[in-house]
């Protein structure tokens, strides 16, 4: 049986478990490097990357990390998981934060601007509909959101978005700051593949609920979104895929602590 | 409004749809799940309150998931009195630029233009707080107007669904801002977590006569039983003061947490803040953040005076005659549905009552 992590420091680790309960799959919190021990994948959650950096500093967690991405598991980073799954990362604090690396790519930590900036909308996704079927598009929500300004040869572009006109103008700092390009393409890449490693700039778990399932095929998409990636699973591992049956038996007895808190809904 | 088979479900804002959601390139910003999706990343974090730039960032170094910009901690208003109003948009900004990570700022309760205000300057979310003097006495912000998410406070279930259908998009306990005393932060938590409880077991049928009863609406008290827990994020905040206080906090179903006055008025803010993160992100395992928490504890707060003085202070806070959130929690709630006013003025009139006792209930319309 399968094990997927998420990296339970901080942001939306609940509601990427709750996307995997759904579909039957046994996640677990990550919160200190042992406890990455016999993981078949991970999850790296959104919220604030420069506090998950932080935490992840306290407990030595970036070596087990690293070692955990480099030996080819599955890996899922949404938002702030993007930032720490880059190679590269601008617009950081004061004195950067620490990143896991992996994705040969360059991510704007802050790219879309601040909350009111923060914005839904569809992304059309025809290599995701091609894999997976179902819709051409699906729903992206962006929280105050990075965006990959530049990918390696061996990185997959699965979607991009135009970039919004009341994004503030943001100079992009390269090398060492000494000279400054500001960014002028008119669209901008927010989800990538390289290998095993699956990054969004936008929030899929957010968009998950299957309360709301029966009603509405926005959840359809999420579903696919997290099969897609255990299907990478599938790829590495052939016997990850029975996970995939939902044993729902097993799956809550497992899942351990009383006081789990329980989910939020979707909003439309 | 729509409704299934099932029960109650709750389209917010300017009703979107299916169908509209199909249209390709529809680029939408404020959507109330924009709204509930930050503070659904601050899930699991502590959001401090800073009033310089240079306290930001240590609240940033030690690992704060946002900031609240203020001009005085809730322990100072306290301390000083007089009238507790937004504060300056370049105090703001300055913080705004000293740091990556979320700011929030605090305007009055039912003072919509200084929300506008907030908005303008670009703050991450508001929060209509009954820390600073109260601006209406009647009414809250139409936070649904705004683009900017709110956060309100609430000591109850009614006033958490109130507030949610006025707009907030993410709730947190009043507590009592700047004692550092977390029994009415716990009262509150503990008074939603029950009435959730209770609601969770109750027969459909009886939800109409209790939704009156707690002054709410319907549809929310509905989706409330249904997903057996507040349909927005819920932080702990008001005397927070402690690593064990926040670690309380989130075991007892918090969210997350806010500390105020706890961390900038304790004799080391930087190291106060970081064992409060650790404590929050390893709330159920107190092992792994014994250690910071170990450090003598300063947890009478220091109110510019001696601590003797200080814990007098705080005392003399104990046994002020507390209007509404006195009320045992359990009981049921014989609110009527004007009681707004009420709920706002309380928590304000603590506050105030303090350094001016000056009897203000008089004009009270009820």
């Amino acid at each position: 049986m399968a094990v997927v992590g998420v990296l339970a420091l901080q942001g939306s680790f609940n509601e990427h478990l709750a996307a995997l309960r759904r579909i039957g799959v046994r996640g677990v919190e990550v919160r200190k490097p042992e406890q990455l021990q016999g993981l078949d994948s991970l999850i790296i959650p959104g919220g604030e990357s420069t506090t998950m950096a932080k935490l992840a500093n306290y407990h030595n967690l970036f070596p087990a990390l690293r070692e955990f991405v480099g030996t080819g598991r599955p890996v899922w980073g949404t938002c702030a998981g993007l930032i720490f799954l880059a190679n590269k990362a601008v617009g950081q604090k004061s004195g950067g934060q620490e990143l896991i690396g992996g994705l040969d790519c360059t991510v704007h930590r802050n790219f879309f601007g601040s909350q009111l900036q923060s914005f839904e909308t569809e992304l059309s996704v025809p290599m995701l509909a091609e894999k997976e079927g179902g819709s051409d598009t699906c729903r992206g929500v962006f929280i105050r959101a990075p965006a990959i300004l530049d990918v390696g040869s061996d990185v997959e572009v699965l979607a991009d978005c135009p970039v919004p006109s009341d994004r503030p103008s943001i100079t992009i700092a390269s090398g060492e700051g000494v000279e400054e390009e500001v960014y002028s393409k008119d669209r901008v890449i927010v989800a990538v593949r390289q290998g095993n490693i699956l990054a969004t700039a936008f929030h899929p778990e957010l968009t998950s609920d299957s309360r709301w399932l029966k009603c509405s095929w926005i959840c359809l998409l999420l579903l696919d979104r997290h099969r897609f990636f255990l299907d990478m699973d599938k790829e590495s591992d052939t016997k990850a895929f029975s996970a995939l049956s939902l044993s729902s038996s097993s799956r809550d007895t497992q899942d351990g602590s009383k006081n789990k808190p329980l989910d939020l809904p979707i909003f439309e | 409004m729509a409704t299934d088979g099932t029960g109650v479900v709750t389209v917010y804002g300017s009703g979107t749809n299916g169908a509209a959601l199909l249209e390709p390139s529809n680029h939408k910003s404020a959507t109330f799940s924009v709204k509930v999706g930050l503070a659904q990343m601050l899930r699991g974090g502590v959001i401090m309150d800073v009033v310089t730039p240079e306290q930001a960032r240590i609240a940033e170094e030690a690992g704060a998931c946002a900031v609240m910009a203020l001009e005085r901690v809730p322990a100072d208003i306290r301390a000083q009195g007089g009238v507790a109003r937004m504060s300056d948009p370049g105090l703001i900004r300055d913080i705004k630029r000293a740091v990556t990570i979320p700011v929030m700022a605090k305007a009055r309760i039912g003072h919509f233009v200084e929300a506008q205000i907030l908005e303008a300057i670009g703050v991450d979310y508001v929060d209509e707080s009954e820390v600073l003097t109260l601006a209406d006495d009647a009414h809250h912000i139409n936070k649904h107007n705004f683009r900017v998410p709110f956060v309100c406070g609430c000591r109850d279930l009614g006033e958490a669904l109130r507030r949610i259908r006025e707009g907030a998009a993410m709730i947190r306990t009043k507590g009592e801002a700047g004692t550092g005393n977390v029994v009415e932060a716990v009262r509150h938590v503990r008074s939603v977590m029950g009435d959730i409880r209770a609601l969770r077991n109750m027969d459909d049928d009886e939800v109409f006569s209790y939704a009156k009863r707690i002054a709410a609406p319907y549809d929310l008290v509905m989706q409330t039983k249904q997903l057996g827990r507040l349909p927005v994020v819920q932080f702990a905040a008001g005397g927070v003061a402690t690593p064990a206080d926040a670690a309380l906090m989130m075991q007892l179903g918090c969210d997350g947490v806010f500390v105020g006055s706890g961390i900038f008025k304790s004799g080391d803010p930087a190291r106060r803040a970081r064992a409060i993160v650790q404590a929050v992100t390893h709330y159920s395992d107190p092992r792994s953040w014994r250690r910071v928490a170990e450090e003598p504890a300063e947890v009478t707060m220091v109110y510019g005076g001696s601590r003797r003085e200080a814990r007098g202070k705080s005392r003399r806070w104990q046994d002020m005659p507390i209007s509404a959130s006195r009320r045992p929690c359990n009981l049921p709630l014989l609110h009527e549905v004007g009681s707004d006013e009420h709920e706002a003025r309380s928590g304000e009139l603590e506050a105030h009552e303090l350094a001016q006792p000056m009897p203000r209930r008089g004009g009270s319309p009820s």
